[in-house]
């Protein structure tokens, strides 16, 4: 159980963070998100005890962040960007640190978690000769060590290879069914797949913080689909799909050459409401004796949602049409 | 501070990390090496010529000696730490300011100790040739813990206070010089400035030591120049959080 109430962090003159309110019961995980430099890293910091908030209270299981922290970091796992570790200490020796200050039983908990994260080829080696995917795993290992309530993650995947993309998530998964997990991360994809929430940032500001399912609906838009079709011009296609019923609107999009077909265009479509207007496309292909050769849903992506909510400026959305339904 | 035995023990296991980083990494080697190229020379070139079973000429020039080769210790303690960012995983553990800064300065102090201990090499060598007088000896290797311990603890310091690790060895070295060195410029300064500045003479606190007297305003010089460098090191830690 995290609570954070109206935390705000300057530097300076600088306001990083400004008044950001929002708790996160057991058992969820959730994804902050934001652009670079709008606060994600500052809010951990300042969960994780290692920045004082300038204003607002932090609490951690109801223990106050800065009354008193090390019962409140106790319950905290925490993995830093890029995981900065001591670079001249071996992988084994490192853990063993980590886990006398934890108070942790090392012989018992290090080969754990050796397995956990896969670390059982890099235990004898130096941490500064580690690929950054293995650092990224001391540190993941680093963070479980005391078996935390929170673990609080920044940017956990970076660096690492797909397998190991794959492997991570799949243990934040589990972790996170009973536990809270923080994570801040640029890949959209892993929020839809991985949190329950999302909680996203701009400009030190709270711009939204929804359930994920929710979010799309709350803050995103309507449905389009990308059209290809051959035996038509692109204004063709467009005016076509325009007038189609329950159509709200077409664009022109980029095609990719399809072999055998020279007259090709392809048209992005957004859709009216809930309206099915699949059969009335493929009606309109019939009728006007066009081939189809494509026909994508596009859900509105929680990238048109992040740009919307991250981006004030609504000159910059027109440059991708996609954006630009977004940002109606 | 409301549990000292939970405290100790995180100092204590900073403290042993610290050790072994100074081991397996060649600094030990190398700045023990090289203090004992120059002490020994101090020691024995005119050990022979003097024809006096004493190690006068070694502890006089300690003070100096050890503003050089201490700051060379702790001057990564804290920088290298800020500079590579592991200050962050360090301090999101369960440990306060205090029990971080206490491990290090903890760790320094052994180190600077443990750089004494082949010097031990010269009472025995005075003692072959001689009967040298114990005391003075004693006295000497014990102001010379106190040396260290205030040494370390302004080193610790001066690397608290920047990320670069050269900064942090000049600043600790250039404080530490200069309380060594405050005596020799007493000579040119007007007489009440010397009364108010002979308090703050490593060099003549050490040297009464040396000369093996125990005398507590020379303890205590040393203990509080530890202390309130010591204090300065954790406050410069939390005002990082500030």
């Amino acid at each position: 159980m995290i609570e954070v109430s109206h935390v705000s962090r300057t530097f300076g003159t600088f306001r990083a963070v400004n008044d950001i309110s929002f708790s996160i019961p057991t058992g969820e995980i959730v994804g902050l998100l934001g652009p670079n430099g709008a606060g994600k890293t500052t809010t951990m910091r300042m969960i994780t005890g290692f920045l004082a908030a300038s204003g607002g209270t932090i609490k951690i299981d109801g223990k106050d962040i800065t009354a008193d922290p090390v019962a409140a970091k106790k319950k905290i796992g925490y993995m830093p960007e890029a995981a900065p570790l001591y670079s001249d200490m071996i992988v084994d020796d490192y853990l063993r640190y980590v886990a006398e200050i934890q108070g942790m039983d090392f012989t018992e908990k290090v080969p754990h978690l050796c397995e956990i994260c896969g670390l059982k080829e890099v235990m004898h080696k130096n941490i500064c000769e580690l690929s950054r995917g293995y650092r990224q795993r001391v540190g993941l290992a680093h963070a479980l060590m005391n078996d935390p309530e929170i673990l609080i993650l920044d940017e956990p995947t970076s660096g690492l290879d797909p397998n190991q993309i794959g492997e991570v998530r799949a243990l934040i998964r589990e972790i996170g069914k009973t536990r809270t997990v923080i994570i801040s991360t640029h890949i959209l994809g892993e929020v839809e797949m991985l949190c329950n929430r999302v909680i996203i940032i701009s400009q030190g500001r709270l711009a939204a913080d929804s359930p994920t399912s929710e979010l799309r609906e709350r803050y995103g838009h309507s449905l389009a689909l990308q059209i290809t079709a051959g035996g038509c011009t692109p204004d063709e296609l467009v005016k076509a799909l325009t007038s189609v019923d329950g159509s709200a609107g077409a664009t022109t999009a980029s095609t990719e050459p399809v072999t055998g077909e020279t007259k090709l265009a392809s048209a992005i479509v957004s859709v009216k409401g809930n309206a099915e207007i699949r059969p009335a496309i493929f009606k309109l292909m019939v009728k006007e004796g066009w081939t189809l050769y494509e026909l994508t849903p596009q859900r509105n992506s929680l990238e048109d949602v992040f740009r919307a909510l991250t981006t004030g400026d609504a000159a910059e959305a027109k440059k991708e049409p996609v954006t630009k339904e977004a940002a109606k | 501070m409301s549990k000292p035995v939970k405290h100790q023990t995180a100092a204590v296991v900073i403290m042993k990390r610290e050790l072994s980083a100074y081991f397996t990494s060649p600094i030990a080697y190398i700045v023990t090496g090289l203090f004992l190229i120059f002490s020994g020379f101090m020691f024995f070139s005119t050990f022979f010529i003097s024809k006096r079973a004493e190690l006068r000429n070694f502890f006089s020039m300690l003070p100096v000696m050890m503003s050089f080769f201490v700051p060379a210790l702790t001057m990564r303690l804290f920088s290298e730490e800020k500079r590579s960012g592991s200050i962050e995983t360090l301090m999101t553990l369960p440990v306060t300011d205090f029990q971080a800064v206490l491990g290090k300065f903890l760790a320094a102090f052994i180190m600077s100790a443990v750089m004494l201990v082949p010097t031990l090499a010269y009472a025995i060598t005075a003692a072959s040739f001689g009967s040298p007088d114990a005391g003075p000896v004693i006295g000497g290797y014990l102001g010379a813990l106190f040396l260290c311990a205030a040494f370390s603890a302004i080193g610790l310091f001066a690397s608290s206070v920047t990320k670069n690790q050269i900064i942090a060895f000049f600043v600790a070295f250039a404080v530490c010089i200069l309380l060594s060195l405050i005596s020799m410029f007493l000579v040119v300064l007007p007489a009440p400035v010397v009364g108010f500045l002979s308090y703050f003479t490593a060099d003549t606190h050490f040297n009464s030591i040396a000369r093996g007297i125990i005398d507590t305003r020379d303890l205590l010089y040393f203990v509080s120049l530890t202390a309130l460098f010591f204090g300065l090191t954790v406050k410069a830690e939390q005002n990082d959080r500030r």
